[in-house]
Order: structure tokens, then C-alpha cells, then sequence
């Protein structure tokens, strides 16, 4: 690597091309600093007991011990799994069958798509405070059934710490389901259309097509989206915050929640240091299995 | 395809005639109210509704008056329609001690939106063009480190943050809030420009270089009038989602500086006073305007956003 093999056309490998590395300064102090540097930071801080201010004390791993005695953390996690599984199963399928709906050559096309995708332009904080009005169990969904003649029916997810996940999930699934179609629908059409052609001459049933022959095809489409599903579950706080605030009670806890109020309600840095390793440690979980998947396998770009 | 058949004899005659007529090409005419027409569109105005209903909920509500609220139910269209509760939401609505509506809310989210889409916009897309066409060693390192940064939690990050915001004298600022949202922006954004410009043609680039062009010569006079359409979508992007953003505002700027997010948060779930749900929702509509006309405008280009933010080239 030395300047002189290469011969006299490059005289100084740090000059050339000056220009794009002062141009890219930014995005390698954002890599570096912020990405790498923040990150090792949080993590190494995290076995100190740092309260009010970071302290450079070591304590070993009492705060994960403290964390995982906490019970708002349990249940933070809990409400995490439970969110987590049916939002993805959910916006999965329901995701996949609007697509698949939308993909019949249908008419008014791009309105049914302009009404299904709006939610996500809206902030998690609109979506949390519409859905909270909606579920208002004196005057939203559960008084109209009731007003209908059906006295008992009760649906009050935002007052009732058992089911009030669900209610989250509502809104979520409200905002987030136009996203999945979206994604869906693109890999549909990235699909073929001699196969439709010679499932039909083999008079394959439609519903069997998609089954056993398109799906197993969108492999790919599905997996990413998969990942971006799971990486936005991992990080669920502005809804919360806007819906029902973690209440009635602890009962609607999240980890991201957990986190802003030990830094910065709490002010017990190093329990929020901790509480946020373990969602990196989620989100490393989901990712590098998937990154590897593909990316890995010696195919790597660059 | 098989209930067509089941419907009449009639009509699957008729479609039959047509498809032969039509050859093999084309898509298979189809009477527009066979069992398979009614459960697709069925299904599809069904699922319209329920996606609408929220909005027409808050639309709704904002228009009555608190009396009709809490006697009415929430679907019925309003007996007398009243603008006084978006007077309030926008002039008078509480937080705190502050009783000056969400107005200041807003003006703040235009201050800290604007230079940031702008900031972000132009530092990613010079990123992503010396990424494409002036690669140097160790570029794809850190740009690859910038994509898996991508996907690690805000909440690791936060803290780090604000120690360097405080060093730099600019925490619970405005200008703190912009870096603070250029650097979030920047993994998308440089993935976004640096795709778009490793699609151009490499002759103009070449031929450019040949005559003697530098870096920020193509860049200004050839890559960026090449390249409106995926700076409209960037600008798409980033517009809706530092409007959209409560998580920065709320660790990164001081109450005086909160965006339209966070005090609308503050002004709905304030636990003092009787709850003025027309006014709530008046202010939760005005909050959500900005997204939704950049929604509605853009139209297809906000999927293409989005896409191009979700599928990994």
C-alpha cells in the first residue's frame, strides 16, 4: 500500500478525492460519534450507578438486577410480546389480503389506496388521541352499541389493565396496516404474470395460488417487511404516551416509556441506561439473523 | 376465477364469448355484479369505512358544541355547527400556564420543520453523491455502520446526545433540535441519494469529469437538476416525519420551544379542568393538517417515499 509502487499518478492517498471525504464529514461524525460512540456509551454507562448525572462507577450488573425485579418493567415487556405478536401477525395478514384484494385489476384503485394509507401520514400522537375519543367508554364505541339496545356490551379497553393492550393495538393496527398493504402490493406486482397464467391453465384455484405459490415467492418482501414491522414495535412509545399515558395504572407500560422516564422524569440515568441496552439487545436480535440472512453468504456489496 | 360460472348460465356465456373474442391477451372481462365483484369491492368499501370513520369522528366532534357532545353520540353529524371549538384549540387552548392555543405550537414546528428538511435534505444528498460517484476507501464502511444505525433504538442514543448538544451550548434549542434531526434523517435520506444517483448514467458524470468538472461542479450544475423528483420525495419524507416527530421535542427542546406534537399531547391529556373533547379534537385535526395536505398533494410520490424508505436497495 505504499505510494511508491502505485507510482507517481497518486501522489497522496489522503488528498485524493478530497472533496467527497469533506463532503461525507458529517455522515462519518454521525457513524462514528453518534452511532457507534452513543451507542457503546449507553451500554458501558449501564453498569455504573449513575442517578442523577452519568458516573463512571462500576456496579456490575445490579441495575439489569434491578431492572428485571422491577415489576413496570415485566409488565413493560409483557405489553412489548403481546403488542409485538399481534401486531405483526395482524398487519401481516390483514396487510397481505388487502393487497391481494387490490391487486384484481379492481377500479378507483388509487383512492381505496389514498384511504387506506392516510393514517400513516399522521403522528402517533393524532392517532393515539382520536382512538382514545373512539374509545371512550361514556360517550365513543362502547355507548353506541349500548344505545342500540345492547345494554350490557362492554368495551372499555382504555379503563381496563387487562385488555388495555388491545386498545394500543387498535390504533396501531389503524395507522400502521396501509404501510403493510403498500409493501405487499408492490411485491405482488413485482411477481410475474406468466405464473398467474399457468396457474390458471392448470386450473389451480386462486386462494391455492397465493398460498402455495405466490407467498413462498415474496419470501423476500415479506421478511423486510417483517423487520420494519419489528424494529417500529421494539420502539412503540408516542402512542402510548398519547393514548393512555401507561395507564390505568401500570398497565400499558412499554419499555421505550420505561426509558424516558428513568433518564429523564426519574432521573436514575443508570436504570434507564440499562432498560435501554436490553431494547438494543431486542432490536440485535431481530436484525442481525435477518441482515445476515441478506446480506450475508460472501454476496457483500462494496 | 370458478365463481363466475356459478352465478348464471346467461352471463357466463356472455364472458365466455368476449374472452374468446378477445383472444388469450388482456384481463378477463367480467359482469360487474358477479359474486366475485361483490366480495372484492364489498370488502374494499367495507375496510374504506373503517379507515375514514376516525377522521370523520374528529371532524365531526370539533363541530359541536359540549352540550350535544355529551347527550348526542359520537357518529351523528352535528345538530348546529359551531367554529368556536377550533377558536379555541388555536387561540386559548391551556397548557400550563401558557394560554395561547396551539398556535405557538405550530409556529414552533415550522421553525424547527423548515431548516431542518432543508438541513438534512442537503447534507444527505451531497452524502449519498459522493457515496455514488466519488467513492474513497472506508465510504462503504461508514456508510453501512449509518444503515445499521438506522435500525438501533432512539432511546440508546438520546443520552449521548444531549451530553454533546450541552458541550456544544446548544441543548434545548432550536438549533439543537435541527442536528438533532439531520442526524436521524441522514441513514434514509444518504441510502435514498445515493441510490437514486448510482442510477443515473455514469457517460454524464464521466463526460463531465473529462471537461474538466470538480466535485460540487456536477453536483449543483448536472446531479441536481437530474434529480427534482427524489429531492421532492426526500423533502415528502421529511416533512411528515419531523411534523410527526414527539420523541425529539420532548428530550431536546425547552417547554417554550415544544413542537405542535407535544403540546398538543400537553393540552389533551391535561389532567386539570373539564375535558372539552370538541376542542381536542379541533386541535388534534389542526395538528395532523400539515401531514395530510403534504399526504393528499403528493399523492403517489408519498408511496414512493415510503418504498424507497422501506425496501433496502
Amino acid at each position: 500500500m505504499t505510494g511508491l509502487t502505485r507510482g507517481s499518478v497518486r501522489p497522496n492517498q489522503w488528498l485524493r478525492n478530497l472533496n467527497a471525504k469533506i463532503a461525507s464529514i458529517p455522515m462519518i461524525l454521525t457513524a462514528l460519534v453518534i452511532f457507534v460512540g452513543g451507542t457503546a456509551w449507553t451500554v458501558v454507562y449501564s453498569f455504573t450507578n449513575s442517578k442523577l448525572l452519568p458516573r463512571l462507577k462500576f456496579v456490575g450488573l445490579d441495575q439489569y438486577e434491578r431492572l428485571w425485579e422491577a415489576p413496570r418493567w415485566i409488565i413493560s415487556i409483557q405489553n412489548l410480546a403481546v403488542f409485538g405478536f399481534f401486531s405483526l401477525i395482524f398487519s401481516l395478514v390483514i396487510g397481505f389480503v388487502l393487497a391481494a384484494l387490490m391487486d384484481q385489476k379492481i377500479r378507483f384503485e388509487n383512492t381505496f389506496r389514498t384511504i387506506m394509507l392516510y393514517p400513516f401520514a399522521l403522528s402517533f400522537i393524532v392517532t393515539g388521541l382520536v382512538w382514545q375519543w373512539l374509545l371512550n367508554p361514556q360517550y365513543g364505541i362502547q355507548s353506541i352499541v349500548r344505545s342500540l339496545g345492547w345494554e350490557s356490551f362492554s368495551f372499555d379497553p382504555l379503563y381496563d389493565s387487562d385488555i388495555v393492550i388491545y386498545g394500543i393495538l387498535i390504533a396501531a393496527l389503524w395507522q400502521g396496516t396501509g404501510l403493510v398493504m403498500c409493501l405487499m402490493l408492490a411485491g405482488l406486482r413485482g411477481i410475474d404474470e406468466d405464473i398467474w397464467k399457468a396457474a390458471r391453465v392448470d386450473g389451480i384455484p386462486m386462494w391455492k395460488t397465493y398460498v402455495l405459490i405466490i407467498i413462498p415467492m415474496m419470501r423476500g418482501v415479506i421478511i423486510t417487511t417483517l423487520v420494519i414491522i419489528a424494529s417500529g414495535i421494539v420502539k412503540v412509545y408516542d402512542l402510548v404516551v398519547a393514548q393512555t399515558s401507561g395507564g390505568p395504572g401500570i398497565a400499558s407500560e412499554v419499555p421505550a416509556k420505561y426509558v424516558y422516564d428513568y433518564m429523564f422524569l426519574a432521573q436514575n440515568l443508570g436504570q434507564g441506561f440499562a432498560a435501554s441496552t436490553m431494547m438494543l439487545l431486542t432490536v440485535a436480535i431481530i436484525i442481525v439473523p435477518w441482515a445476515y440472512l441478506e446480506f450475508g453468504g460472501g454476496r457483500k456489496r462494496g | 376465477m370458478d365463481n363466475l360460472a356459478n352465478k348464471s348460465a346467461l352471463k357466463l356465456d356472455e364472458a365466455e364469448d368476449t374472452r374468446i373474442k378477445a383472444g388469450p391477451r388482456g384481463s378477463k372481462p367480467r359482469s360487474a355484479l358477479s359474486r366475485r365483484n361483490i366480495i372484492v369491492y364489498g370488502t374494499l368499501i367495507l375496510v374504506a369505512v373503517y379507515y375514514l370513520l376516525p377522521l370523520y369522528v374528529m371532524i365531526v366532534t370539533s363541530l359541536k358544541g359540549m352540550p350535544e357532545i355529551r347527550v348526542g353520540n359520537i357518529f351523528a353529524p352535528p345538530l348546529e355547527i359551531t367554529f368556536e371549538p377550533w377558536v379555541k384549540a388555536w387561540a386559548e387552548a391551556c397548557t400550563g400556564l401558557n394560554c395561547d392555543g396551539l398556535s405557538r405550537g405550530f409556529w414552533n414546528s415550522v421553525r424547527i420543520t423548515v431548516p431542518s428538511v432543508l438541513i438534512s435534505i442537503a447534507v444527505a444528498s451531497v452524502n449519498g453523491y459522493a457515496l455514488a460517484n466519488w467513492r474513497f476507501k472506508g465510504a462503504d464502511l461508514f456508510f453501512t455502520i449509518l444503515i445499521i444505525g438506522a435500525f438501533i433504538p432512539y432511546q440508546v442514543m438520546i443520552y449521548p446526545i444531549v451530553i454533546v448538544l450541552r458541550e456544544l451550548g446548544v441543548y434545548g434549542t432550536l438549533t439543537g433540535l435541527v442536528i438533532v434531526h439531520t442526524i436521524f434523517g441522514m441513514p434514509i435520506l444518504t441510502l435514498l441519494f445515493r441510490n437514486y444517483f448510482a442510477g443515473l448514467p455514469e457517460e454524464l458524470f464521466k463526460a463531465a469529469r473529462v471537461d474538466g468538472a470538480g466535485f460540487w461542479t456536477i453536483y449543483l450544475k448536472i446531479m441536481l437538476p437530474m434529480s427534482l423528483p427524489i429531492f421532492v420525495v426526500a423533502m415528502i419524507l421529511q416533512v411528515t416525519g419531523i411534523w410527526n416527530d414527539f420523541l425529539f421535542g420532548v428530550v431536546f427542546t425547552r417547554p417554550e420551544y415544544y413542537p405542535m406534537t407535544v403540546q398538543l399531547n400537553n393540552i389533551v391529556n391535561s389532567v386539570q379542568g373539564v375535558k372539552e373533547y370538541n376542542v381536542n379534537m379541533a386541535a388534534t385535526i389542526l395538528t395532523g393538517l400539515v401531514p395530510l395536505t403534504v399526504y393528499f398533494v403528493s399523492g403517489r410520490l408519498f408511496v414512493r417515499g415510503i418504498a424507497a424508505g422501506a425496501v433496502k436497495g
